[in-house]
């Protein structure tokens, strides 16, 4: 019975100790971490949008976890431990099956792209195997005043009427719209830089913009790696055909800003975003967002080289010194 | 020993043996059924991947099933199949009945409530959040855990009633095992200190002790049952065996924190986890040079017993896929591989290289010795060869699928070509799994067989059979 005793409660008591110092404590004290500065609780409807999220389980392909490493400069700056407080049930999630969204709301601002997108991706994305989320928007003869249609490209739309979001679609793109990181605070940063040291990770500057210097090539540009920044920042709304979706997302194919001699205001656009745009008589009612914070001078040009020499357009070329000269320029 | 307690289990009432006989029967079945299940909604998410639409609307969306998934093969397969082995094997190699009947089958009940309540809730999107392996609602894990706790006092009584001094060493793993997996589960329910990063610091401890603390002491436990058992041979070192528990229970639970990498927690705990998963090599190296050394020159014994050649793979899966989980562990490598569809791979390689291959070898080796009923050689050649070839598809092209997506993160690609790059991995990967739920639906006829199938006794265990009678 005595040895019963030591294997059963020994090993027991042994384990207790261990859950208590390995899950217990650490939960314990890292659970009052205080909130960063400018992190808020989310409203009624995001927090609802947060359980449809966590409801249809989307964390099993999208993280919210940005890593100080290079790789993960495109989500964002690197996650600090104060960003989490109203982070219950947290989300961080273990596969990036999708992108990471820690920054969603401030990378893909427009919720006109979220709604067609969420309700089939493929209609953005053709090479997406995200599943459509249908169900979360209902088909009507006419939509509701004060509620407007989404936007879907024709062959993706219903036969017959229109597609309008559910309660549940309105919330949970909501919540994704609130997805922004709140700044760097200069005491986070001192932290985390001891944390990232000795593994060569990226200093958590990472929002601030990569000096260009004369470096830039003083004719032509990097072709495959404009194609590549296209792909990544540009076609999920204006597409890879660069013809947009109609109604949605404008047209680069053809465009008068495009292919003017004046590249003053294409690099505008690129920098700082758009809302509201008209462009060849049609109003959009989408959000650009700005791609000032996290593309480099040479990496705007290459975009908007590529933006001007594809699909048929002939533009003037741009420089990244022209480019730094409109950053400088900026409000 | 054997002789005293093959003695000793003959001089049991037949009713107790028919109840034990029924109680690891009825195990056995339900675990096949939860099988079936599990590996059914895994192919169609697998198919998923290759074709999104593939199975649309709410109750079908690859979100709502991923958990059940997941949570129908730990706590529907896994838990109850070991549980019913360990129920047998905690009797047999203790000389004595079962404490009680009516507590086994009350455990049986309660797994397969939780079980069957967790799936129909995860499915209408109720869960306690996305929190891998505990997204059961708070009260269904609560039946789960007086599920554990009824086995656990069952089984505690079961091992008292031994009538020699020594525990044999199975029954340290099976009993350790449940118990501590009360803790875990009691750590994983209390909501206080489960707030923000806190919540993440108990993801981390939760997720990895939940696998390595349940299922891997209980597969380990039967296999030390099993395989002497088979061989007809002792244990190679029962010490070895004592020191790969104790070190085992000492490094497994700092672990933890190895799943969040490069994450917000403490870089400290992320280290001592990165530190600990190297020391898991003491225990996981002694473990299976044990099995292998006990093995040692009885390779034409293996070829010819399918109950062997499932266990062998289980020990090989053990030493290769936990070596690979402390390789992963490192920093430089899961830069690569954090993430990544690789994560995907290894956690299978493991749950179904290691435990499923181990609760297969077990029943195999231990269900027709308590029917007397047989499964068909050419049922067992080929739920094996299924399940090893699938599995082996499936590990291979996740692991190098995931390399090439993690590959393609560092080398700055636009995310999307790290979908398309996926893409024929995920279709091995369908191949792959869809061998493997062939294999189960094999291994459903030959758990029928065994249990209600005729009475026929012509096998390759024959002569194993024998020698436990005379032993």
């Amino acid at each position: 019975m005595n040895k019963l005793a030591l294997i059963v409660g020994g090993s027991t008591l042994v384990y207790a100790g261990l859950a208590l110092l390995m899950g217990v404590l650490p939960g314990i004290e890292l659970s009052r971490v205080p909130a960063g500065v400018g992190v808020e609780p989310l409203s009624t409807l995001e927090a609802q949008g947060r359980e449809v999220y966590v409801a249809n389980g989307c964390s099993y392909c999208h993280t919210q976890q940005v890593r100080p490493l290079d790789e993960d400069k495109v989500f964002g700056r690197p996650s600090a431990a104060s960003d989490f407080k109203y982070q219950t049930p947290e989300l961080l999630g273990s596969e990036r099956t999708g992108p990471d969204l820690t920054n969603i709301g401030a990378r893909q601002p427009s919720s006109v792209w979220q709604y067609i997108h969420l309700y089939d991706p493929r209609a953005v994305v053709p090479e997406s195997i995200m599943p459509s989320f249908g169900w979360l928007f209902d088909v009507v003869d006419r939509a509701p005043p004060g509620v407007s249609p989404v936007p879907l490209p024709k062959a993706y739309a219903p036969a017959h009427g229109v597609v309008v979001p559910t309660r549940e679609a309105e919330a949970l793109i909501a919540y994704l719209a609130a997805l922004k990181q709140p700044p760097w605070a200069a005491s986070e940063a001192a932290g985390e830089t001891v944390a990232a040291a000795g593994m060569g990770s990226p200093a958590p500057s990472a929002n601030s913009t990569t000096p260009v210097g004369a470096a830039s090539p003083a004719s032509g540009y990097d072709a495959s790696k404009g194609a590549s920044l296209y792909a990544a920042n540009c076609s999920a709304c204006h597409q890879a055909n660069g013809e947009g979706l109609p109604g949605a997302f404008p047209s680069l194919k053809g465009d008068a800003v495009v292919n003017k001699d004046d590249v003053t205001k294409h690099i505008q656009v690129v920098l700082n975003g758009l809302h509201g745009a008209r462009v060849s008589g049609v109003v959009y009612g989408g959000v650009m967002p700005p791609f000032a914070a996290t593309l480099s001078d040479t990496e705007v040009a290459d975009i908007i080289d590529y933006e001007r020499s594809s699909w048929g357009n002939n533009g003037k070329p741009v420089l990244a010194a022209q480019v730094a000269a409109e950053r400088a320029k900026a409000p | 020993m054997q002789t005293e307690i093959t003695a000793r289990y003959s001089n049991l009432s037949d009713k107790d043996t028919r109840s034990l006989i029924s109680i690891f029967s009825a195990y056995t079945v339900c675990a096949t059924l939860w099988l079936l299940f599990a590996t059914g909604v895994g192919i169609l998410m697998a198919f998923k991947f290759g074709a999104p639409e593939f199975g649309s609307g709410a109750w079908l969306t690859f979100g709502r099933l991923r958990p059940i998934h997941t949570n129908a093969t730990f706590y529907g397969f896994a838990s109850i199949g070991l549980v019913g082995l360990g129920y047998y094997v905690a009797a047999r190699s203790s000389g004595a009945k079962l404490y009680s009947t009516a507590l086994a089958w009350t455990g049986l009940v309660l797994f397969n409530v939780a079980a069957l309540a967790g799936t129909i809730a995860l499915d209408l999107g109720y869960n306690d959040g996305d929190l891998e392996y505990r997204e059961w609602p708070w009260w269904i894990r609560l039946i789960f855990l007086a599920a554990l706790l009824v086995t656990g006092w069952n089984l505690i009584g079961t091992v008292a009633r031994r009538s020699s001094k020594d525990i044999y060493l199975s029954n340290w793993y099976i009993l350790g095992g449940t118990l501590w997996t009360c803790i875990i589960a009691i750590v994983a329910i209390i909501p206080w200190y489960q707030y923000g990063l806190g919540q993440v610091a108990v993801s981390g401890f939760y997720m990895h002790n939940a696998v390595g603390m349940w299922f891997t002491p209980l597969a380990l436990g039967v296999i030390y049952y099993s395989l002497p058992k088979l061989l007809n041979r002792p244990i190679y070192s029962y010490a070895l065996g004592v020191f790969a528990f104790w070190t085992n229970l000492l490094f497994y639970p700092i672990i933890g924190a190895h799943h969040f990498e490069f994450s917000p927690l403490p870089w400290w705990l992320q280290t001592i986890a990165i530190v600990f998963s190297v020391a898991m090599l003491v225990p996981v190296w002694g473990g299976s040079s044990n099995f292998l050394l006990t093995m040692r020159g009885r390779t034409r014994d293996l070829i010819h017993s399918y109950p062997l050649m499932f266990i062998f793979v289980g020990v090989m899966s053990y030493l290769i896929g936990s070596t690979q989980g402390t390789l992963e562990a490192f920093r430089s490598l899961q830069q690569v591989w954090h993430l990544t569809n690789f994560t995907v791979g290894h956690s299978h390689l493991t749950m179904y290289g290691i435990i499923a291959f181990a609760i297969w070898g077990g029943i195999y080796a231990l269900l027709p010795l308590a029917t007397g009923k047989q499964a068909s050689p050419l049922g067992m050649a080929l739920h094996f060869w299924m399940a090893l070839v699938g599995c082996f598809i499936y590990v291979a092209s996740l692991s190098i699928g995931g390399t090439i997506q993690g590959l393609d993160w560092m080398h700055g690609l636009p995310f999307i070509q790290s979908v398309i790059d996926m893409q024929s991995y995920y279709v091995w990967r369908g191949v792959g799994g869809t061998l493997m739920f062939l294999s189960h639906v094999v291994f459903g006829w030959n758990v029928w067989r065994m249990c209600y199938g005729p009475g026929a006794t012509a096998s390759p265990l024959e002569s194993l059979r024998a020698e436990e009678a005379v032993a």
